[in-house]
């Protein structure tokens, strides 16, 4: 265990623990944009920063990451002051002017009080904050379908070479994960469409109702060695089913008895 | 033939030296980038051709060579002829019969391809005694424009892996990283960093293994040291990095190249394969245990990919962008591996402190920036090119000793060093001492060595622009700070350039920029604001002028600028003739007009002008 000081509190935590961990286990409320406790962290949105120090750093500050930075014997953190409030609150003004229609982005920064950005709003807008939270579960599934492609304001989220990503398998993970729903998709007949690429869908052979895509359904079979024949019903089919085979067994079971 | 023993690379030397003994006249042809581009490859072939055909006493086309950037650029291409040093400038392939019959054939000198400094009308023969040479002082940049970066045997006949011989003879790892640590080097790309404290790391760390890489990416533009040492010296980055590899404990190391360097690759590449061919590299190098191996990683010419983070992540086949984290790579680098990353100049350099010694290394330079430091010399100077200079020196030496003064003897007005995220420093500040603190606490920076010269004629609202839009387009946009931050800033300095900024403005600038340095993630954001930091800093005055006045002093924003032609036109139709917006008129012999309306402010007619008829009100 590992002691240290947030906010001039005393706690412990474990080794290799990040900061933000603890400081959220103490109930205190600091604004995180990119961090996602299924995923890596990246340091993308910068929101998260907290000021350290040390006793023998002859009062000398750092401004570090929190979802970033690993827990350290005596460290001293402080998680709100005037630098700190001004650091995230820029940041949310420059969110803002990139993604002014974003119901994420304009929730979080009105609660610093900003109601338009100090900066020339961009009029069509970009919601896509950047935080790569879809490339890091899609690296985590082990597809690594999309990625960050170009540089600087020009930045997207796409496909290899930006066309539709061959190694996608439209399992939703991304769209479902991104904070300001910006990946769109669509389910329409038997089709799903996501990343401009289009999957057909599984129907239930007992129902008819659509589930996932072929191209998951095989991805789960093999990651969790399920029988192929997994996903040819649905799960409220498959617990009928199974409903209907306990019920069976019951009755059997009772009929034995008498 | 395998160099398996240290004994044989003596041997090896003095065969070298015996045979070059028996060329007396060498002549030596820049093939650097800039005479390569005055056109020295076809000289240098002249050469090789016509000698073929002569007989001439002690010459033969073994006398001539190639050789990397010699360092006086601007007066490139350039033919030197040793022992004597012979220093003919401007060179043309017409010129070359003319040097072979008089010069090689009958010792005499030809005139007017001397150097003439255009302060002094003074004429040199000799390149030493020139003072763009004079007060230089060669380390890193030693080899560089004396020998032929193709031939090993040019580089050993120059005392070449005598230091790596040396330490496998006498020296134990330990002591090469304290005499490396005693030097007082500091890394020459840009940080500072001791390299002997990041050595020492490494060598410590437990996991293994250890990599070494070299940082050849060299993204500021207009710098060129780097590559001019990679193409000119290679072998001296090898001997460089074997000597850490053995040091920290390391079997493989990579060059980080970028691909814009074609030739840099090339010369790399053959450096390599002698090194390797002659037991130099590989496996029991010199007959010792000391195995190590190195290749070569192209970089794909991100300025973002020299960033150390970036860099080992491309190094490892994965996206250059810059990595979050609070582990430093010299324990965590490559492939997650304690890795030495260093500057090819901090690696060029290595192999003459241990041959020479840390005491003689840290008696050069300052107390805290010793040695010397490589500069590329560029903007409105008259001696452009690549020079080495003992830290310390100050700032007007370089400017005006070494760099020969302003073009057309106009006004200094700030000299920018550190690349595109370091910062410019006003007349008053001449008579700074270079070093890494004295830049730093002036609010510039050392950087990788990048030095433009700005004359009065230049507006510095502009020029925070310009660099910040290289970084806005070069920032990998992975944290909001230096994506959006960079982006916003940019375009509010381009507002002020169009005369429509507000004193808000400049307030909303400096506040976005404190919290670009403190919240970005790399150092690319943590820097990025300093262009227009350092300007405001030391010209608030054009700052000014451009939002209360709408007035551009430095007569460079379009927006903000007249050009008029005013009495002393002598109606030579100059103007006329290059104004590609047809807003000129005028007769021959009578004064010209200049249509507001139509023109562009492109600035041509202006530049064409050769009586300064044409006024920027
Ligand atoms: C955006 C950015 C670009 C950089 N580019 C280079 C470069 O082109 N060459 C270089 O040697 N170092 C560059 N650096 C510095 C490296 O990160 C690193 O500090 C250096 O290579 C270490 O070597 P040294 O200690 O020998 O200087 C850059 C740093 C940043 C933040
Ligand atoms: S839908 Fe495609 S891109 Fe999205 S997480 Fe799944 S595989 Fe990756
Ligand atoms: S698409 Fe969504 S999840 Fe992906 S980087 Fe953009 S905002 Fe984040
Ligand atoms: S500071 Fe700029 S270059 Fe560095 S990681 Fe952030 S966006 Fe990329
Ligand atoms: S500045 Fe350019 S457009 Fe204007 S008058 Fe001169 S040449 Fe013509
Ligand atoms: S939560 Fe985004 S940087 Fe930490
Ligand atoms: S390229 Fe020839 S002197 Fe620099």
């Amino acid at each position: 265990m590992v002691k240290l000081q947030i906010n001039g509190k005393t706690v412990e935590a474990r080794e290799g623990e990040m900061l933000l961990a603890v400081i959220q286990r103490m109930g205190i409320d600091v604004p995180t944009q990119c961090h996602h406790e299924a995923i890596e962290p990246t340091g993308n949105c910068r929101l998260c920063m907290v000021e350290i120090t040390k006793k023998n750093w002859d009062g000398w500050k750092k401004s570090v990451t929190s979802c970033l930075y690993p827990v350290e014997e005596g460290l001293i953190v402080e998680t709100h002051n005037d630098k700190l409030f001004e650091i995230r609150k820029t940041i949310l003004d420059l969110q803002l002017a990139r993604s002014p229609h974003s119901d994420y982005v304009t929730k979080m920064a009105a609660e610093y009080g900003l109601e338009k950005s100090s900066y020339p709003a961009e009029p069509q807008g970009d919601d896509c904050i950047m935080c790569y939270a879809c490339t890091r579960i899609c690296d985590v599934l082990g597809k690594s379908a999309i990625a960050p492609t170009m540089r600087g304001h020009e930045k997207i989220i796409a496909g290899p070479f930006g066309e539709a990503p061959p190694d996608c398998i439209g399992c939703l993970s991304c769209a479902h994960i991104c904070p300001t729903d910006h990946i769109k998709w669509n389910d329409k007949g038997n089709t799903r469409k996501i990343w401009d690429k289009k999957f057909k869908l599984i129907k239930c052979k007992k129902c008819g109702k659509k589930t996932i895509t072929r191209e998951f359904a095989d991805y789960l079979i093999e990651k969790r060695e399920l029988p192929s024949e997994y996903f040819d019903t649905c799960d409220v089919c498959k617990r009928k089913e199974t409903a209907e085979k306990m019920g069976e067994l019951v009755i059997k079971a009772r009929e034995a008895t008498i | 033939m395998k160099i398996d023993s240290i004994t044989k690379l003596d041997k090896w030397r003095k065969e070298i030296l015996t045979k070059q003994k028996t060329i007396k006249t060498k002549v030596l042809i820049c093939l650097g980038p800039g005479c390569l581009a005055g056109g020295s490859d076809l000289i240098l072939k002249e050469f090789q051709t016509l000698l073929k055909k002569k007989k001439i006493k002690d010459i033969s086309v073994e006398s001539v060579k190639k050789t990397g950037c010699h360092g006086f650029c601007a007066r490139g291409p350039l033919v030197i002829i040793e022992p004597l040093g012979i220093f003919y400038s401007k060179v043309k392939k017409m010129h070359v019969k003319d040097i072979i019959e008089k010069t090689l054939q009958k010792g005499e000198i030809i005139e007017k391809l001397l150097y003439k400094d255009p302060n002094t009308e003074k004429i040199y023969k000799e390149w030493r005694k020139i003072p763009f040479y004079a007060r230089q002082q060669k380390i890193a940049l030693r080899n560089v424009g004396q020998i032929d970066p193709d031939e090993i045997t040019d580089y050993i006949a120059n005392g070449g892996y005598a230091a790596l011989a040396k330490i496998l003879k006498s020296m134990k790892p330990d002591d090469v990283i304290e005499q490396v640590s005693k030097s007082g080097l500091r890394g020459r790309g840009g940080a500072g960093f001791s390299t002997g404290r990041k050595w020492a790391t490494c060598a410590k760390a437990e996991e293994n293994p250890h990599y070494v890489l070299c940082n050849g990416d060299e993204g500021d533009p207009g710098a060129f040291m780097d590559r001019c040492i990679m193409e000119g010296d290679p072998h001296t980055v090898l001997e460089g990095m074997i000597i850490c590899a053995y040091a920290v404990g390391s079997q493989e190391g990579y060059i980080y190249v970028r691909e814009e360097y074609p030739l840099a690759v090339v010369n790399l590449q053959k450096a390599i394969d002698d090194a390797r061919k002659y037991g130099l590299l590989g496996d029991n190098i010199l007959g010792t245990d000391l195995c190590f191996d190195l290749k070569i990683s192209k970089g794909g010419g991100a300025f973002v990919c020299g960033e150390s983070s970036a860099l080992m992540r491309s190094v490892a086949g994965e996206i250059g962008e810059p990595r979050a984290k609070y582990v430093r790579s010299v324990l965590k680098g490559l492939h997650d591996k304690p890795t030495v990353l260093n500057n090819v100049e901090t690696f060029a350099n290595i192999p003459v402190i241990i041959e020479k010694g840390a005491d003689w290394f840290s008696a050069i330079g300052t107390k805290k920036s010793t040695g010397t430091k490589a500069f590329s010399l560029a903007g409105k100077i008259k001696n452009t090119g690549l020079i080495e200079v003992p830290m310390g020196i100050k700032l007007k030496e370089i400017i005006y000793d070494i760099g020969g003064g302003i073009n057309d003897n106009r006004e200094f007005k700030a000299v920018q060093t550190g690349g595109p995220s370091g910062g410019c420093l006003p007349a008053d500040k001449l008579d700074l001492e270079v070093d890494f603190d004295t830049l730093a606490d002036n609010g510039s920076m050392m950087g990788s060595g990048g030095m433009v010269v700005m004359d009065d004629r230049t507006c510095m609202v502009d020029v925070s622009r310009y660099f910040l839009n290289f970084l806005v387009e070069e920032s990998c946009g992975k944290c909001v700070p230096c994506r959006e931050g960079l982006f916003q800033l940019h375009k509010l300095n381009e507002k002020i350039c169009e005369g429509k900024g507000t004193e808000d403005d400049l307030k909303l600038m400096e506040n976005l920029s404190e919290t670009i340095i403190s919240g970005s993630l790399c150092g690319l954001g943590q820097s990025g604001p300093n262009p227009f930091l350092s300007t405001i800093m030391y010209f608030r005055d054009e700052y000014e002028a451009h939002v209360n006045k709408q007035e551009c002093p430095g007569g460079v924003c379009k927006n903000l600028i007249t050009y008029r032609i005013n009495d002393d036109c002598n109606g030579c139709m100059a103007c006329l003739s290059v104004c590609a917006a047809g807003a000129i008129k005028g007769k021959k012999k009578e004064q010209h007009i200049i249509d507001e309306v139509k023109c562009d402010r492109c600035g041509a007619c202006f530049a064409v002008c050769n009586i300064n008829a044409i006024d920027i009100i």
